[in-house]
């Protein structure tokens, strides 16, 4: 897996806006059979979900969340399944662990402290979070603050009523300015898909997203009534790929919300490999954004090496 | 065309086959390979798996390669598919069971065959069971039976029979995983397939129906069973096939006699059991499976009320020549090149698994495969990129790994005739673009192949492939696309994608197919009918439209089973005391009225007309073949007619009711002479204006439907007209007969070439002056008037005529049908007793309506 260089941005290309089709029914067509067409059982299914393991940015994004909560999530994120388990499965010495582990602001020092040393980064939700209606200044001051305080990744939002109003100059130039707060930090841009109203506005805020230098676009924030389902994540896929022909930069991929079953997980890998290709399946392109898929994943992990259902309380909590 | 099965047969003794079972034995046309020898431009990358057996050995052999799986760890690395089979145990289970061998299901029990034939898996070149090979004795012991039955069946009641066909429905769910499964290896489908579309549309499709028979007493009061309903079924979707066949034909009260395709029974023999597992009354369904033989045997049954077909447009040919003058209705639903337009302001992602779905669903062997690509120029290349690339990821395999998008064909023959197109298409000059991956080794596999540079001359866009095969071609504006769409003998769907709604519903209707998916492909349902135009065939599947396939006016039946004779508009009895002889002041010569005008005939030949005490009453021009000829261009010319608003073709009818009562005593004058009776001349003028008034009436009010299909869409069943169509009146009934079919006719916005009654041609020839002066646009109405045995002919035989009405003697009923094959027309010629042209409901009404229009299925789904 080679690095790639990040996404640099364009200018702002009214002429490909225009031009964006998006037909909702074929593609809701095309989520609903994608699933069926491909089935990964037995040895690829665990194999599969172990990957699934390793994009997962672990998550906990609540007005409740403590020092002590992060730091059960992060011991989690280091060794997300259970040794015995990566044993028999012959991967015990592939270093699984998450993607990166997600906070608020506030959580950043904590998580960065109890991931120092592991190469598992800091992700912090950002730029007003959930709702992007702060004053765009405290927005990029909260940018710059979570990056000083030690986050590799910004994720982002978007203020939903430049897409709703189609004013894309400003949502790329407030996404612009993000992207400089970000510095080396890497920018997850979040479209909040689920309060844009159409799948149209969902592939054009994509676009305006990518050309203002996102590194990833994301679905969602976990707090809108809707978040991340498949048919937003065509769209978003495939302008991540006319993107990637037209510029030839690379764009990564994270849905989030909702995503808590491992059956799920590989319909988003399905996705991913058919639409993207396999160089997608890396946590440098793709991430999911959840809380609860792991404990799935973890309990169908041991059903493949045990043939036995297992139990919750089996697997060590967050 | 002889019958090249290659499918070993172990004990059928060559029978001597007739030239029509051999033909249907062949399920599908076979296009003639010619040219083979040309320079190969590319060669196609199909592996070349011999047909034949595999020996065990090396099964096993494969078996054990199998076998050596990857880690978890390397899997992890590399994030590939491995196998994701479906276990065929219960389906085996299901095989043994019977002991791999099928007699054929009749008079509800099972019936051992004399003669057997293996069945094959094609994707792994095993044979699976023996079934009968039917004779036709097997055949007449079906009929036999279903006869039986049939009054029981009808007298069960709209209600009685719906409880049936819910309960198949239920037991098709029951039995949902086997059905599939044994449809897989038997057809070589994708399971994905078999699992979630086909048999959920076959239960889908019994309950539609089992609602149909419930309704039937209310929806269809008028309407009787035909009787004994002979179908056969194609090996591309056996058990959805079987389905669309059944349901309507049990719905409407009828019996049937199924023949299953060779390559594909065992599903039809599993329903066999359902039917039993039910309790369905013994002879309702009967299942004699058998070759092209035993297909003859079915069409040529005498006691068979109707032939329901689905299979190649050659035996569909086969099968209008054979039934030809028996009085047997017939449905046919044949092949198609069904065009794919696409453009430029199209989603091109969804259009790329638009055509996923309409050419590599089912290997391509679809009858409405979108098989033809027109894109719009500008957007030509960057399609033809985005299909490659994703027919590299593409996966065909085993039809029982649930990860496969392409299972196997059905039979060597047709993997053959796929070979012999690709080969000749590239030869003829076309690149052949297929994936890089090559295809399982074992089996009949042939990969998704897509062919551009190809132009409308082109072998392969013209002849229906059956294969994963599709054509590019580009075009450059909505006319010309509708053009190239159109360049074709088919007409069974087509798909149109654009973003623009306003740019699709104006291509939809112009594109001659029964069904039009809008930026959608290949989706069916029990509610919306199926069928084709021109070569495609005739009859819809599916709707209230498909119903009618089942089904006869009951004044027809109850005429039918009293064999009594309707009377006549007037008899020899009723002729009276005659007139003085009719003297023209000035010589009268009525002419030929062609494209609005009058014309001599080009022979230059009059035939004289008598009265009704045989006294010299005038001439009329003798017409020929090029008269004919003549009138059907003209009546192509009038297509702007048909285009028109219906409110105006009203508006043209009630003008020419008034010009004809303007012109009533002189009218009754002359019928009086030609019928010998006052009363029956005022009687049918008077008749003639209430029929202009009908169907004035009914020119804006036969409206389509929006049928309830099970997602997202508004699926519009739109009653269309058919075209240029021709009309041949009875001698009976000159005026009366004349309007009330012309009428119906141009009121649905047909223009037509009427021969009129050949004993009374004046009648039609004083009635053109009235045209003339009505505002009926020239071509509208073309009346040439002669020997009517000289003139159906070439009417029948006429390649651009769509449709041909006769009312003539029904020994003449022969000719049209067997001449109708040259175009496959739709034919509507009358048997039995004649009609009662005074009758409100043998002589006017919807049925004139329906057989005057195309039922066009246009789906649009919707969101944004």
């Amino acid at each position: 897996m080679s690095a790639l260089q990040r996404n640099p941005g364009t200018h702002l290309d009214f002429d490909w806006l225009d031009s964006i089709q998006v037909n909702r029914s074929a593609i809701e067509r095309r989520c609903a059979t994608l699933p069926k067409r491909r089935s990964v059982k037995k040895e690829w299914q665990a194999a599969w979900l172990l990957r699934a393991v390793t994009l997962m940015d672990l998550t906990t994004l609540s007005g409740d969340d403590t020092p002590g909560k992060v730091r059960r999530l992060c011991a989690k994120a280091r060794q997300p399944i259970r040794q015995d388990l990566l044993e028999r499965l012959g991967v015990a010495d592939k270093r699984i662990t998450t993607g990166a582990v997600c906070v608020y602001h506030a959580l950043v020092p904590e998580a960065v402290r109890d991931l120092d040393g592991t190469g598992i980064p800091v992700a912090a939700v950002s730029a007003g979070f959930p709702a992007g209606l702060t004053p765009l200044e405290q927005r990029l001051d909260e940018i710059r603050a979570s990056v000083a305080a030690g986050a590799q990744e910004i994720d982002v939002v978007i203020r939903r009523q430049l897409a709703l109003t189609h004013d894309w100059k400003t949502l790329y130039e407030e996404l612009s300015a993000m992207r400089q707060a970000c510095g080396d930090a890497h920018m997850k841009t979040i479209l909040a898909t689920g309060e844009l109203g159409t799948l149209r506005n969902v592939a054009m805020a994509s676009w305006v997203a990518m050309m203002a230098g996102s590194d990833f676009i994301k679905t969602s924030t976990g707090k809108e009534p809707v978040n991340a389902t498949l048919p937003v994540g065509l769209v978003m896929v495939r302008a991540i790929r006319q993107y990637r022909e037209k510029t030839g930069h690379w764009v990564g991929f994270k849905p989030a919300g909702g995503i808590r079953k491992a059956k799920q997980a590989l319909a988003w890998l399905v996705l991913m490999k058919e639409e993207l290709g396999d160089r997608y399946l890396q946590p440098d392109l793709f991430r999911f954004g959840a809380s609860s898929l792991l404990a799935d994943i973890e309990r169908q992990l041991e059903h493949f090496v045990t043939g036995r259902y297992a139990a919750h309380h089996h697997h060590p909590m967050a | 065309m002889a019958n090249r099965k290659t499918r070993k047969r172990k004990t059928t003794k060559a029978a001597k086959a007739t030239k029509a079972a051999k033909a249907i034995a062949k399920k599908r046309t076979t296009a003639p390979a010619k040219n083979r020898q040309g320079a190969r431009k590319r060669r196609a990358s199909a592996p070349a798996t011999k047909a034949g057996r595999l020996p065990a050995k090396r099964l096993e052999a494969a078996k054990t390669a199998r076998t050596q799986r990857p880690t978890v760890a390397e899997i992890f690395e590399t994030m590939e598919y491995g196998p994701a089979p479906e276990s065929d145990a219960l389906a085996n289970e299901w095989l043994d069971r019977h002991g791999r061998e099928f007699g054929h299901y009749i008079g509800g029990g099972w019936v051992a065959a004399k003669e057997h034939f293996d069945v094959r898996d094609p994707a792994r070149l095993i044979d699976l069971a023996r079934v009968g090979q039917g004779t036709a004795e097997d055949v007449d012991a079906a009929v036999e039976a279903a006869e039986r039955a049939q009054p029981g069946w009808e007298a069960l009641g709209g209600h009685g029979r719906a409880r049936f066909l819910y309960a198949i429905a239920r037991h098709i769910q029951k039995h949902h995983r086997l059905l599939a499964v044994l449809e897989s290896i038997d057809n070589g489908k994708p399971i994905r397939e078999s699992r979630d579309i086909d048999v959920p549309l076959v239960a889908r499709h019994f309950y539609h129906h089992a609602g149909w028979a419930q309704l039937m007493e209310d929806e269809l009061a008028d309407f009787a069973p035909l009787g004994v309903v002979g179908q056969i079924i194609p090996w591309n979707f056996p058990l959805l096939m079987l389905a669309w066949k059944i349901a309507p034909a049990l719905a409407m009260g009828n019996c049937v006699v199924l023949k299953p395709a060779e390559y594909t029974p065992l599903t039809a023999l599993l329903f066999a059991e359902i039917c039993e597992e039910i309790g369905l009354p013994p002879g309702v369904v009967n299942i004699v499976t058998g070759d092209g033989r035993t297909g003859a045997a079915i069409v040529e049954h005498p006691r068979i009320a109707k032939i329901a077909f689905t299979g190649s447009t050659g035996v569909g040919r086969i099968i209008r020549e054979a039934t030809a003058g028996t009085g047997k209705t017939l449905s046919l639903e044949l092949g198609g090149k069904s065009p794919f337009i696409v453009f430029d302001d199209a989603d091109l992602d969804s259009v790329v698994e638009g055509v996923v779905d309409a050419i590599w669903f089912n290997q391509g062997q679809v009858c409405c495969a979108g098989s033809r690509i027109l894109a719009q120029e500008s957007i030509a290349d960057k399609l033809l990129t985005k299909l490659r690339e994703r027919m590299e990821k593409l996966r065909i395999g085993p039809p029982l790994d649930k990860a496969v998008d392409m299972g196997a064909i059905v039979a060597p023959v047709q993997l053959d005739q796929i070979r012999a197109l690709v080969q000749q298409g590239a030869d003829e000059g076309a690149t052949l673009w297929q994936p890089s991956w090559s295809c399982p080794a074992e089996g009949l596999f042939y990969p998704p192949t897509l062919l551009s540079d190809v132009a409308p001359a082109s072998t392969v866009a013209q002849v229906e492939i059956f294969g994963p095969v599709v054509v590019f071609m580009t075009f450059r504006t909505p006319s010309e696309a509708v053009q190239l769409a159109n360049n074709t003998r088919y007409g069974l769907a087509a798909s149109v994608w654009s973003e623009n709604v306003n740019l699709c519903l104006d291509i939809a209707p112009k594109i001659k197919a029964g069904t039009i998916w809008v930026n959608c492909t290949n989706v069916f349902d029990a509610a919306s009918g199926f069928g084709g135009y021109r070569e495609s065939g005739y009859g819809r599947e599916g709707g209230k439209e498909g119903l009618y396939e089942y089904c006869k006016p009951r004044w027809l039946a109850q005429a039918k089973a009293r064999k009594t004779r309707a009377p006549k508009a007037a008899t020899k009895k009723s002729i009276g005391k005659a007139p003085p002889a009719a003297v023209e002041l000035i010589d009268r010569t009525p002419k030929l009225y062609i494209g609005g005008r009058q014309r001599r005939p080009d022979g230059g030949y009059s035939l004289v007309v008598q009265d009704a005490w045989g006294r010299r009453l005038g001439e009329v021009g003798r017409g020929n073949r090029k008269d004919v000829r003549d009138a059907v261009e003209a009546a192509h010319q009038a297509r702007g007619w048909g285009a028109g608003t219906a409110h105006l073709r009203a508006q043209v009818l009630y003008y020419l009711a008034e010009n004809l009562a303007a012109r009533r005593d002189e009218m009754v004058t002359r019928l009086h002479l030609m019928l010998g009776s006052d009363d029956a001349a005022r009687q049918e003028v008077d008749l003639s204006l209430d029929r202009l008034f009908t169907y004035a009436a009914w020119a804006d009010k036969y409206d389509g439907l929006v049928h309830a299909t099970p997602f997202r869409n508004v699926t519009v069943a739109m009653n269309e007209a058919i075209g240029a169509m021709g009309i041949v009146c009875p001698d009976e009934a000159p005026l009366l007969a004349l309007i009330s079919t012309v009428a119906p006719a141009i009121a649905m916005g047909n223009s037509v070439v009427v021969v009129p009654s050949e004993r009374h041609p004046l009648a039609a020839t004083d009635f053109y002056q009235v045209l003339e002066t009505s505002d009926v646009p020239g071509g509208v109405v073309n009346i040439v008037t002669g020997l009517r045995d000289e003139l159906v002919p070439t009417l029948a035989g006429h390649d651009d005529l769509e449709q041909l009405w006769y009312f003539g003697p029904e020994s003449g009923c022969a000719e049209v049908e067997r001449l109708s094959v040259g175009n496959m027309k739709r034919t509507w010629c009358h048997y039995g007793p004649p009609r009662d042209w005074t009758d409100r409901v043998q002589g006017a009404g919807r049925e004139f309506l329906r057989q005057a229009t195309h039922v066009k299925n246009i789906w649009i789904p919707y969101g944004e």
